[in-house]
């Protein structure tokens, strides 16, 4: 088969000058530093602060998503309902609309006036938006896709044989589910768990309109790169983009991982 | 047990009602929340105060230029990643060669970068302190806080768009085809064009869908680059952000709606032509079988 040279050498081309050459850049950067001064930068308060903050947003977020998304990826697969269609069509909606529109969308709806947050407001005394509460809200909506578009593939392929083997047995609807359904969508759940975390630790856009964005409380990791380079500090915001693009890169290998072991699972390796 | 054996299947595996019930509720209720009412709250926010208001703010002359840029942006960058991913898939799906799942996990990466990074690299290499700054500086090209910058950062974020959706689809089609156009004597540009083309070209469109949609959206990595320069570095995510924290949110949501349109259109393609890969996909396999 002809054309392996040409075709190859344009993607690794591309691959080094758009991605490579630019990710390298912040690599060497901030080997300029001395240990010392990584170590500085890492520790201070506010960093630490941002990243407590966007990990456990992020996951606390994943989490929800994870159990809704299981819920809603059950649903669309099992039961027959009114407004089915559209709940499936709408799915994807995170994936497509941008961020920013998300942003303010989310904004709006949960401050203290929208049309949630003052309910949630008089009815629980919580507030929502800018506060990191809204940071988990605005997460929850990104990651949802991630965890329904993973599990229901491993739903629909599921073999309902074993369920009727284990009813067939005596097994009630709910030791079925847990003995049975459970194990088999662990995989993929967990697989979505950890799509909608790596998602929502770098996710910038749809957070900052509702964060409040206070340093030390609301401000997360991809914002504070932002407010270092505005104030010139390049080495500030290489040394903590470094250390985010690591723990992605780890991300992705566990995903990829996950993913294979999915497949396997699925008997398609 | 005898009971439960003489059920028909289906009724076995039926959940009570009352758990249907709950389930569906909680579905209902959190696609609701979480998906209608955004995209409504995006409507009557941006028709708030009237028809004439929603028009006006989208024919000022920041917001044409936004949506210019933006249209530049995306006419510039999708189809850079369609070659790319045309090209990736050909040397990926068709060849084998070592360091194949390295490449692919490079083809991700993109995928997994905070936006935020995607921007800072680029002013890492092209800013005013970047490697190249001073080179550019003295040659008075303008690369961050500029077009080209938003153009690189935007390459970056939708990079693994196209490979992703063609790859796995030619592994899963195969090179029988092809091979045999080859081997009646059609060139590699013929066997492309003639074979592989009609085979992939729902799924080659579907990646070039999202990749659009990517990069008329894309806010975090643009907004790092662009400087946010009102009329000449501001596409429409970047307009949103100025006029919302100018609180002119019926500007804001009039150029969000119209965002948020775009979106809603792609799903509405995504979902048709997801319905015609599985056709053809399902054609390919039953042409294999013949």
């Amino acid at each position: 088969m002809p054309g392996f040279r040409p075709t190859l050498s344009i993607t690794l081309v591309y691959l080094v000058l758009i991605v490579l050459i630019p990710l390298s850049a912040m690599v060497l950067k901030t080997l300029q530093l001395s240990l010392e001064e990584f170590w500085t930068i890492l520790v201070h308060k506010r960093v630490l602060a941002s990243f407590w903050l966007s990990f456990s947003a992020a996951a606390l977020a994943a989490s929800i998503a994870t159990l809704l998304g299981s819920i809603i990826a059950w649903c669309l697969v099992r039961y027959s309902f009114p407004g089915k269609q559209l709940c499936d069509a709408l799915i994807d909606l995170p994936f497509a609309l941008p961020t920013a529109v998300a942003g303010i969308v989310m904004a709006t709806i949960y401050e203290p006036k929208g049309w949630i947050g003052e309910w949630v407001m008089a009815a629980m005394g919580v507030q929502i938006a800018y506060k990191p509460l809204g940071i988990v809200f605005a997460l929850i909506f990104i990651g949802l896709p991630f965890v329904i578009r993973t599990i229901e593939p491993v739903l629909q392929e599921f073999d309902s044989a074993m369920e009727e083997a284990a009813a067939s047995l005596g097994a009630n609807r709910w030791q079925a589910f847990v003995k049975v359904i459970l194990p088999n969508i662990f995989p993929a759940a967990l697989t979505g768990f950890a799509l909608a975390f790596a998602r929502g630790i770098g996710e910038y856009g749809s957070v900052i309109f509702i964060a409040g964005n206070m340093p030390y409380i609301s401000e997360i990791v991809p914002l504070l790169i932002i407010t270092k380079l505005e104030q010139y500090d390049y080495a500030g915001a290489t040394a903590i983009g470094l250390i985010m693009l690591v723990l992605s890169f780890v991300l992705l290998l566990i995903i990829n991982s996950l993913q294979w072991w999915l497949r396997k699972r699925n008997g398609q390796l | 047990m005898t009971a439960v054996n003489s059920k028909p299947t289906s009724l076995t595996l039926t959940d009570a009602t009352w758990v249907r019930a709950t389930l569906v509720g909680i579905t209902v209720l959190t696609v609701g929340l979480f998906l209608v009412l955004p995209l409504a709250t995006v409507l009557l926010e941006a028709f708030a105060k009237g028809w004439a208001t929603y028009f006006d703010s989208l024919m000022q002359p920041d917001a044409l230029a936004a949506m210019r840029l933006t249209l530049l942006v995306a006419a510039i960058t999708v189809p850079l990643t369609t070659v790319f991913g045309v090209s990736a898939a050909w040397a990926i799906a068709r060849f084998d060669f070592r360091g194949k799942n390295i490449l692919l996990t490079f083809i991700d990466l993109p995928f997994s970068v905070s936006p935020v990074i995607a921007g800072l690299i680029y002013v890492l290499i092209f800013g005013a302190q970047g490697w190249l700054g001073p080179w550019l500086a003295q040659h008075d090209i303008k690369v961050i806080f500029a077009v080209p910058g938003i153009v690189l950062a935007t390459l970056f974020v939708t990079f693994p768009f196209v490979a992703r959706e063609l790859i796995p689809l030619m592994q899963e089609i195969g090179h029988e085809e092809e091979e045999a156009a080859l081997s009646l004597g059609a060139s590699g540009w013929q066997t492309f064009f003639k074979v592989t083309l009609p085979n992939v070209k729902w799924g080659l469109l579907y990646g070039v869908l999202l990749c659009n949609a990517r990069a008329m959206g894309e806010f975090g990595a643009v907004s790092v680059v662009s400087g946010h320069i009102r009329g000449l570095t501001n596409t429409l995510p970047l307009h949103i952000e100025v006029s919302y924290n100018e609180y002119d949110f019926v500007g804001a949501f009039a150029s969000a709606s119209l965002l948020a349109g775009l979106a809603v259109l792609t799903l509405l393609l995504k979902t048709f032509l997801e319905w015609k890969l599985k056709q053809d996909v399902k054609a390919s396999r039953q042409a294999a079988i013949e």
